[in-house]
């Protein structure tokens, strides 16, 4: 069945052959209902494994135990039964939407069929291996087969970039903000749709986690697999050696304007007078990320929850130094394997507002969770809670 | 009015008013997978309900569980009619195809230039078998 999978696709695709593969990510062992499991299971009782080493994403469940997770039965049993699956099929228990942050990082050029669209996005253009956005249910497939239609981002011609996104007018302050690179990902996601640009104006290497943030805004606002940045990332020397032709197809030169209006878009209501809930780690938080959160906190007590979603990859050392327990004790609820946009943790409230520094928090919240969103800086974010309303500060582009 | 389709996934033939979206969306985190109206609050058709329409999409954006949402349409009960995309869409599509394996009739996905949806907006649309748009008598 899964190489009847890849076939059909390769068809659909036009891919006229299959390439083997390093490595997958999969991201088809979140439950939306019962389909999903019923496929996986299919899967088992074929006898299938998966023929390359297989990361998991998020799943609908908290199998660490560190928040509770509000799916009632029979939904809860059968994402139980649908992680399983997965297990059984021979995949790792990363059980993040970070696999890079958790080890799994394959080498320059290497061809890989990962799914979920930010850890394609990351995968592609910080790490330089190659991949299309795999969906759910091909990911696995691949991983079964340990092949992939020959299509698309495997081929080196086509990772080129054919526009210009050109930041060099934005001001130094903004980028040393911490909400510059999702609120210019979501920015670059829904000027650019699919097609391949590169940022240039970048002086500095952002560090990882800004580039992490950057694609997954871009990836929820956009169709985005691939970006580049001249300058910092493997493929992107500089402009001249990314781009397809001579001359670039387009050129967005991005205005303190056009970053205002996208930075105002990520929030769904203006100015509530008090908040309900904090998200962060959409990507999952890193260790770095943790640090900043403890730095900013500073042993003071929340006045509302801060969810702060992550891989068990970080907790584990989270837990070993008494740093989880001090988290807890502020008010931060730590959400392990799985996140709060994906299954239900956070209360159900039929006005509530959610306040989060992620650009995908941002773009999904409001439609799975019924919050309306409030986008601001972790710092901002920390505040909010501290104090039970929203607090900004300025920062302009 | 009339068109004729390639079909990108074979399927069921159908009937339904068309649905003709003005923006890409994410299938996942955009539709309900169990009632199958869009909730993304940001898009323009937000509330409408994608089931049992003929559903011409300008693009997908987002999230690579969109397959997995329209499996879960499919097996519920509250997939579109038919699917009508500008390209073949390589995540959104897997889900017809597992369908498919699974042995759950599925709607069939057809090809049809974007410069005509307009065209179908609001009427009564039938796909045939052989992928053809009609106007429903």
């Amino acid at each position: 069945m899964a190489m009847r999978i890849v076939a059909e696709s390769a068809r659909l695709l036009g891919a006229p052959r299959l390439i083997p593969i390093a490595s997958a990510h999969i991201d088809g062992a979140l439950y939306h209902g019962d389909s999903g499991t019923l496929f996986a299971e299919r899967l088992v009782e074929g006898g299938a494994r998966v023929a390359v080493r297989s990361t998991l994403n998020v799943g609908a469940l908290d199998l660490m135990g560190c928040s509770r997770i509000r799916l009632e039965e029979p939904q809860r049993g059968m994402a139980r039964r649908m992680m399983e699956a997965y297990r059984r099929l021979g995949c790792e228990q990363s059980w993040t939407c970070a696999p890079y942050q958790a080890g799994h990082r394959p080498t320059l050029g290497s061809d890989v069929a990962w799914g979920e669209s930010n850890a394609v996005v990351f995968c592609n253009s910080v790490l330089g291996a190659r991949t299309n956005r795999y969906g759910d249910f091909l990911d696995i497939a691949c991983a079964i087969t340990g092949r992939a239609p020959d299509y698309g981002l495997h081929h080196p011609e086509n990772r080129r970039a054919r526009l210009v996104f050109d930041v060099s007018a934005l001001s130094a302050t903004f980028f040393a903000s911490e909400i510059a690179w999702p609120v210019l990902g979501s920015l670059y996601g829904r000027e650019v749709g699919n097609t391949i640009g590169v940022v240039t104006g970048i002086a500095n290497h952002p560090g990882e986690d800004a580039l992490k943030a950057f694609g997954a805004a871009a990836a929820s606002s956009g169709a985005v697999g691939l970006f580049h940045i001249a300058g910092v990332t493997p493929e992107a020397a500089d402009v001249e050696t990314i781009l397809a032709g001579p001359e670039p197809e387009a050129t967005i030169r991005v205005t303190p304007q056009m970053v205002a209006k996208a930075r105002a878009g990520l929030s769904t209501t203006a100015a509530p007078k008090t908040i309900d809930a904090i998200a962060i780690g959409s990507p999952h938080l890193s260790h770095a990320e943790f640090d900043m959160l403890e730095r900013l906190i500073a042993g003071r007590r929340l006045a509302v929850p801060i969810y702060a979603c992550t891989g068990r990859h970080v907790l584990a050392s989270l837990e070993q130094d008494g740093r989880r327990k001090a988290l807890e004790a502020s008010g931060v609820v730590i959400v392990a394997d799985t996140c709060v946009v994906v299954t239900p943790i956070m209360p159900e409230l039929s006005n509530g507002v959610l306040m989060t520094n992620s650009g995908k928090f941002a773009h999904y919240a409001p439609g799975n969770t019924g919050y309306a969103v409030l986008y601001a800086s972790l710092a901002d974010c920390v505040e909010s809670a501290i104090v039970g309303k929203p607090r900004f500060t300025d920062i302009a582009a | 009015m009339s068109a004729a389709t390639e079909i990108l996934v074979p399927g069921k033939a159908g009937e339904g008013e068309a649905l003709v979206l003005t923006a890409p969306i994410s299938f996942w985190g955009g539709v309900d997978p169990r009632s199958g109206r869009i909730a993304d609050v940001r898009h323009p058709q937000h509330g409408e309900v994608i089931s049992g329409r003929v559903l011409f999409l300008p693009g997908t954006i987002g999230s690579s569980s969109a397959s997995a949402v329209l499996l879960e349409l499919v097996r519920n009960g509250r997939a579109p009619a038919a699917l009508v995309l500008h390209e073949p869409d390589a995540i959104l599509l897997l889900g017809l195809i597992v369908a498919r394996e699974m042995g759950w009739e599925a709607p069939m996905a057809v090809r049809l230039g974007r410069d005509v949806f307009d065209t179908f907006r609001g009427i009564s649309v039938n796909v045939a078998e052989d992928g053809a748009l009609t106007v429903a008598a």
